[in-house]
């Protein structure tokens, strides 16, 4: 593989944001027809390096170096997105860069052709179609971007970069927003395109699918190389602690004790969107217990979030905290009451983007004397609090008045970790805690939640990763149709039982086991 | 109902909704190349007042008509460029820009035409452009005075609907147009400047704003008058909205708007005595704000309208 010419070369990229080093003197070369995989947790340093590759981002030391025409490496001008066309790097954006008003072809068009020009589409379309016949990158070409799947968007980008006469492809993230078929699919395409001589960088944190489909694997860790290896060579487990720097620690659980009940339903029903959510559901959650919820995603889940988070009242039935009804909505009322909540859309629900780390790490106590003096904010305490929480939960981020929206989605969730857990909560809610963090931040989540519970804490835990509620959950409930069923301790459960509760098949009431 | 029929029958109820339609044609035209590159331009209404009083003094000072007009065009371009300048390259609020483009243009319109013409009480008069003659059509009976005898820059709105219709959706610069109203972060991975395009559209679109304004002094009317230009370029910015971004429909929105004005003026001499003039002058307003709500609840926006755009920011 590596007698193969060098199509791209990076040499010594070193990128600051204010005090954080994105990119620490970093150096790559890719060859042609090789896959070349970027590994590394969320925030260390992927994007940052492949959006100076494109030239989105100046770097502040180093350069990039292509293939030219001449058989030469050229150095390629930094902060120029044309000039990396150009130079034949197509790159796909983890968030797609497509026009959705306009269709397909009109997308991979774009900026090709001269601005004031007629005619050119009957080419263009033909040029198109002879590429998608060589890649298998089929797609409808005419219907509007914004009625195309999320993995035909995909196709279109990666048609935008072949079309341009890419040498080099670039693909951030790809099969996060793709389901395992799709994502099989794409990799079929790169191994395809790899054989017909282009240079791809697959950029991952997930480690299976980068042995899957890579020749050479990279690792970065937290802005800098920690490793470069043959994926035919690699060993899993060595990978694995390359990625996080250590040895991954298992999560430790010992047995629940369970205490008082201070949370329960008692046969309640929700309407909402002009259907029913929930009927009859009966659960207690008990101090010093995690409940996991499994189900699949619609069965209610949402409803039961709403009702613990405040955002809603039981149609009948009653929700009692520590005894006593809840009878109306208020989530003021419910996190002053010891409800912490850990939501589904974390970047969308959990913190408020354009605000900073401080405000939102403050966000729910901000009318407590901890962060507010005579009705004004005690700014100074916020900005405190903010900094431990940034050291204690390992929030990384440039510092405490950084945008909440420039944070991966693994600091988002630890910085509402650490919003929620400070408050030291009798009662939490942690909906799909881990939904697309990488090993090191799903490990710090799960510890943490484990020691809430340690603590006394009752949570309830949804997730659609049975590993993780197998990893946390001290007893199990199934959600169908609206309809909770009891499927009793975890340590008695196999995987089979749960897949045909949530299929809606035997089902016991809940309460009769505990 | 012979009311109705008796002023939809005459050819000079057409010739006037065409008439009154014309600066509401280029307004809304330029409007809308601002605002599929993702610029709203509030400031359009100053720019109605700033194309009005340039293109008509520099008739007055003998520049003669044409050269009004190019006057009346760089007068708007010139302060689309600093509307583009505060909400494209400053990325400040394009809300708050827009109206101070309308206060300052219109200030700096008033003010140039008193310092020009300190003496003057009543508003001195110009040759204003004359209806064309199209030999054949303009002969034609009822069709001909109904449409074929308008003046030169109405016939110029209506080649410009045509242009701007072309542009956008057979070009390869309109493509780029869509696409950064719609996302510029498209426009940015294939290599062209989100800030050249969006500069570019606000400043062409000004342009043509001014031309609407330079209708009403050089077309419509010989003279340049305060508050004269009364709502017009706000009438555009619902305008667009009721068109759907689009210049065919923009041309019909602008159309019905010149029908409803000129059928007022018609019913008022005719019921007038019984009903106020007022109502009648509030119609074509009123109708518009139905025709938004019936229209506009549907309207597709460019989903970037609104949005300044910094280069190498996390989106």
């Amino acid at each position: 593989m590596t007698d193969a010419p060098v199509l791209l070369s990076l040499q010594n990229i070193t990128k600051r944001f204010g005090s954080l080093t994105a990119n620490n003197a970093i150096s790559l070369d890719l060859h042609r027809g090789e896959i070349l995989a970027l590994l590394g947790e969320n925030g260390a340093g992927k994007t940052t390096l492949m959006n100076i590759l494109f030239g989105h981002y100046v770097q502040d030391e180093g350069d990039v170096r292509v293939l030219a025409d001449d058989g030469a490496l050229a150095t390629l001008p930094p902060g120029s997105p044309g000039a990396a066309l150009k130079a034949g790097i197509g790159m796909v954006h983890q968030h797609f860069t497509l026009a959705e008003n306009l269709s397909g072809l009109a997308n991979i068009r774009l900026g090709t052709e001269p601005l004031l020009s007629f005619g050119r589409e009957a080419a263009a379309r033909a040029k198109v179609k002879k590429i998608i016949a060589e890649s298998g990158l089929d797609v409808d070409l005419d219907r509007r971007v914004a009625d195309l799947t999320v993995g035909e968007k995909q196709r279109i980008e990666i048609l935008k970069a072949l079309y341009r006469d890419a040498k080099v492809l670039i693909l951030d993230e790809p099969t996060a927003v793709l389901t395992p078929q799709e994502a099989e699919g794409l990799f079929v395409v790169l191994r395809r395109l790899a054989s017909n001589g282009l240079g791809v960088i697959f950029i991952s944190h997930k480690l299976g699918e980068v042995l899957a489909v890579s020749h050479r694997i990279l690792v970065l860790r937290a802005g800098t190389k920690a490793g470069e290896l043959v994926t035919a060579k690699a060993d899993r487990r060595a990978i694995a602690d390359l990625m996080v720097g250590k040895a991954v620690a298992e999560v430790i659980r010992i047995p629940a004790l369970p205490g008082e009940t201070l949370m329960e339903f008692d046969g309640v029903s929700l309407h909402g969107a002009g259907r029913q959510m929930l009927s009859g559901v009966n659960l207690k959650l008990r101090s010093g217990e995690i409940v996991g919820l499994a189900g699949v995603s619609g069965n209610g889940q949402s409803g039961i979030a709403a009702l613990i988070s405040g955002l809603a009242v039981p149609s009948s039935g009653t929700l009692r905290l520590y005894g006593e009804a809840v009878t109306k909505a208020s989530p003021r009322d419910l996190v002053e009451a010891g409800v912490a909540r850990m939501p589904e859309d974390r970047q969308h629900d959990g913190v408020v983007g354009t605000m900073s780390v401080a405000d939102n790490i403050a966000i729910e106590d901000v009318r407590t004397p901890a962060f507010s003096k005579m009705g004004f904010l005690d700014r100074k305490a916020m900005r405190e609090r903010a900094t431990s929480a940034i050291s204690g939960y390992d929030v990384r981020c440039p510092g405490p008045d950084a945008e909440a929206r420039l944070l991966s989605g693994g600091n988002v969730q630890k910085l509402i970790l650490a919003r929620v857990l400070e408050r030291e909560p009798r009662v939490i809610l942690a909906n799909q805690p881990t939904r697309g963090l990488d090993v090191g931040a799903q490990a710090e989540v799960h510890r943490r939640i484990l020691a809430a519970r340690d603590r006394g804490a009752a949570v309830l835990v949804i997730s659609e990763d049975l590993d993780e509620l197998f990893a946390l959950a001290d007893r199990f409930v199934v959600v169908h149709a609206g309809e909770l069923a009891d499927a009793g301790s975890s340590e008695s459960l196999d995987r089979g039982t749960i897949g045909l509760m949530m299929a809606g098949q035997a089902r016991t009431p809940v309460g009769i086991a505990s | 109902m012979d009311v109705l029929f008796d002023i939809l029958g005459s050819a000079n109820f057409w010739a006037a909704a065409i008439r009154i339609a014309t600066p509401l044609i280029f307004g809304v035209l330029g409007a809308l190349i601002c605002e599929r590159a993702g610029v709203l331009n509030l400031g359009i209404e100053g720019i109605f007042v700033a194309g009005a009083m340039a293109g008509w003094l520099a008739v007055y000072l003998g520049a003669g008509l044409w050269g009004g007009v190019l006057v009346a065009a760089l007068a708007g371009a010139l302060f689309g460029l600093l509307h583009a300048f505060l909400t494209v390259i400053l990325g400040l609020s394009q809300h708050v820009s827009g109206i101070g483009i309308t206060l300052l243009a219109t200030s700096v319109s008033y003010f140039t035409y008193r310092t020009a013409l300190p003496d003057v009480t009543s508003p001195p008069r110009i040759a204003a452009f004359q209806p064309l003659n199209i030999p054949g059509l303009s002969d034609l009976p009822f069709i001909g005075p109904a449409l074929f005898q308008q003046t030169p820059l109405t016939f110029l709105a209506l080649v410009f609907v045509a242009f701007v219709a072309l542009v956008l959706y057979r070009t390869p610069l309109g493509l780029a147009i869509r696409a950064v109203g719609d996302n510029p972060a498209s426009v940015e991975a294939q290599g062209l400047s989100v800030v050249g395009l969006r500069v570019g559209a606000v400043v062409v679109g000004s342009a043509l704003m001014a031309l609407g304004g330079a209708f009403l002094t050089m077309s419509a009317f010989d003279a340049f008058f305060f508050g004269m230009v009364n709502g017009r370029g706000w009438i555009c910015i619902a305008l667009v909205v009721f068109a759907s971004w689009q210049p065919g429909k923009a041309l019909l929105g602008a159309l019905l708007f010149g029908a409803f004005d000129a059928f007022q003026i018609r019913l008022q001499t005719q019921i007038g005595q019984v009903v106020p003039g007022q109502v009648f002058l509030m119609l074509p307003y009123l109708l518009s704000i139905v025709a938004l709500i019936l229209v506009a609840r549907r309207a597709d926006y460019p989903r970037a309208l609104l949005q300044p755009w910094t280069k190498g920011q996390r989106h």
